[in-house]
């Protein structure tokens, strides 16, 4: 199957959010970026699923400056075969969606990985806006699949439980944790990767529909009230008469 | 100004969230909205969408909207807002809101806010990012403006009123998903939406401990969750992790027991209105993100809290 991925680099799980003087950004100083563990999984099923019917290629696209280079060769060194970075910044999720789309559009690709969403801005907007702007079906938050000929067998999250899918391609899915392990590049992998075919292309239009009016921390807590072990009625009583949540 | 919302609902009954969902749109509308209902429900129970703020109701109640395609379902809330003129459509920022919404926004040439938490101040929109690391004000900056909203954002009542019913149909186009089997997990209160969440994590030391969570959960009528280690050594599925590469929630109350909380776990429970940390060790993180804190074995707390929780719901 010909296989794109969607790849978006975000800060590293550990890192403590800060934001710059004026609110409008990320501080990225000292933070080190990774690729989105949703999206790894994305790659890694794509590969793992054209390794079980011994042909097809695997491209990963990313939206994003040169900095975002090092983990495209990651993507490749997991053993991705070529790569594409749309050279602008990843605005608005709307903008990122339309450039994809309008790079997949003229290159037939059966099945579109996504992540479920990237753990920076949690909005798991952008498979939908992809599969909505080629006008394809989608599956969210998948744990499973299997291919048979064109027919795709698919298992998703849903609201209290699990559901079995089925769908002809072309069609996008977004990687659940469960998907599968994701895969770690190794010596061979990182030597290859370096000479895998790297693809920069201008961004077309600026449809921009949100941004950013500021950020802001959570506000800090007041302070943690510890309760006797031995006396579980008072906590009751707390929840009850001051949190109310009883 | 004409508000839309998708008013979800699973097997013919409302979710609480889809209530959420009416009464947020009609704060925002300042008045009566119109809500869309897709599949086969009583009318009688559809027309109770009135008590939350719906004067009139677009039921397309075609058996196939039953089963969730994202594709057809963003066709259908589509219309329904072309028909109304909606500018705004409220969604729920549920699994099936989180498959929807963005579909809905690209066929209105709609912005799009996902998991807001709070009513808009004009066109501008707050949600919580880096999984509950930070909160963000966006700007919609188009006519039609989509959100999914976070459930147990909102505070709402139920009041009087009965909505208009008007059937509705519609004729999908394009290639379908095909639902084959459901797996409900049965007789549980879904996490995304739980009011109250009862989490374990190492300190159970082990699976066969878990009655411990599924006995307070039951007292509380909580849903269970996890964190990240449990799931990763198959202790419990990774569908009740909660953390930053899991699920976010946003009860009322969190239970953590025996969590230490980790950076990665606070983020994805941050939000929570009120939590309680559960730990034997004093120095634990979590304390200090907790409003409660029991220094103790979850062995030794938790039946005595069931039983306290017991005694105050039987007084």
């Amino acid at each position: 199957m010909k296989i794109l991925v969607c790849v978006s680099q975000v800060p590293d799980t550990t890192t403590k959010i800060t934001f710059t003087p004026d609110n409008k950004s990320l501080n990225t100083a000292g933070v080190q970026f990774i690729i989105n563990p949703y999206d790894e999984l994305g790659i890694t099923k794509a590969l793992e699923l054209n390794e079980q019917t011994g042909g097809g290629t695997v491209t990963v696209i990313t939206v994003g400056g040169a900095d975002t280079e090092p983990n495209i060769r990651k993507a490749l060194a997991m053993g991705a075969d070529d790569a594409v970075r749309i050279d602008a910044e990843p605005t608005d999720a709307f903008f990122v969606a339309q450039q994809i789309a309008n790079y997949a559009s003229s290159q037939n690709f059966d099945l579109i990985f996504t992540g479920r969403e990237s753990i920076d801005y949690n909005g798991g907007q952008v498979g939908g806006m992809v599969a909505e702007l080629l006008n394809i079906p989608h599956v969210n938050v998948i744990t499973a699949i299997s291919m048979n000929g064109n027919m795709g067998t698919v298992e998703r999250d849903i609201d209290g439980g699990r559901e079995v899918v089925e769908v002809a391609t072309p069609f996008l899915v977004s990687a659940q944790k469960d998907l599968c392990e994701p895969r770690i590049p190794n010596m061979r992998g990182i030597m290859t990767a370096r000479t895998k075919p790297l693809q920069v292309i201008a961004a077309n239009g600026n449809d921009q529909r949100t941004e950013v009016a500021q950020f802001q921390a959570p506000a800090p807590k007041a302070g943690v009230k510890f309760i006797d072990p031995n006396n579980m009625d008072e906590l009751v009583s707390l929840l009850h008469n001051e949190a109310k949540v009883l | 100004m004409s508000v839309l919302v998708f008013a979800e609902n699973s097997e013919g009954r409302f979710k609480k969230a889809a209530f959420e969902g009416v009464a947020f749109a009609s704060a925002i509308a300042g008045g009566s909205v119109t809500a869309v209902v897709l599949g086969n429900m009583d009318a009688a129970q559809v027309a109770e969408l009135g008590k939350f703020g719906a004067s009139k109701v677009l039921h397309y109640s075609d058996t196939s909207f039953n089963a969730m395609d994202a594709g057809v379902f963003a066709q259908v809330i589509s219309d329904a807002a072309s028909k109304v003129g909606a500018q705004w459509v409220i969604i729920s920022n549920t699994y099936t809101g989180k498959a929807v919404a963005p579909r809905v926004a690209v066929r209105l040439n709609a912005a799009f806010a996902p998991g807001i938490i709070a009513l808009p101040e004009g066109s501008t929109v707050k949600r919580s990012v880096f999984s509950n690391k930070g909160f963000a004000d966006f700007s919609l900056n188009q006519a039609v403006k989509v959100v999914s909203l976070t459930p147990n954002s909102y505070s709402f009542a139920e009041g009087s009123g009965t909505a208009a019913v008007e059937s509705c149909s519609f004729s999908p186009a394009g290639n379908r998903v095909t639902v084959k089997e459901v797996k409900k997990a049965a007789g549980k209160v879904p996490l995304t939406e739980a009011e109250v969440v009862v989490s374990g994590g190492r300190g159970l030391k082990g699976p066969e401990n878990w009655h411990l969570i599924e006995n307070l959960a039951d007292t509380l009528n909580a849903a269970t969750a996890c964190s990240k280690p449990v799931s990763d050594v198959h202790w419990r599925p990774h569908s009740e992790h909660v953390g930053q590469t899991g699920i976010t929630i946003k009860p009322n109350l969190y239970i953590a027991c025996g969590i230490s909380g980790a950076i990665q776990h606070l983020a994805g429970v941050s939000s929570s209105k009120v939590i309680v940390a559960i730990n034997t060790d004093k120095e634990a993180p979590f304390f200090k993100a907790a409003d409660y804190g029991v220094v103790g074995d979850v062995f030794d707390v938790l039946p005595r809290l069931n039983e306290a929780i017991k005694a105050f719901k039987n007084s």
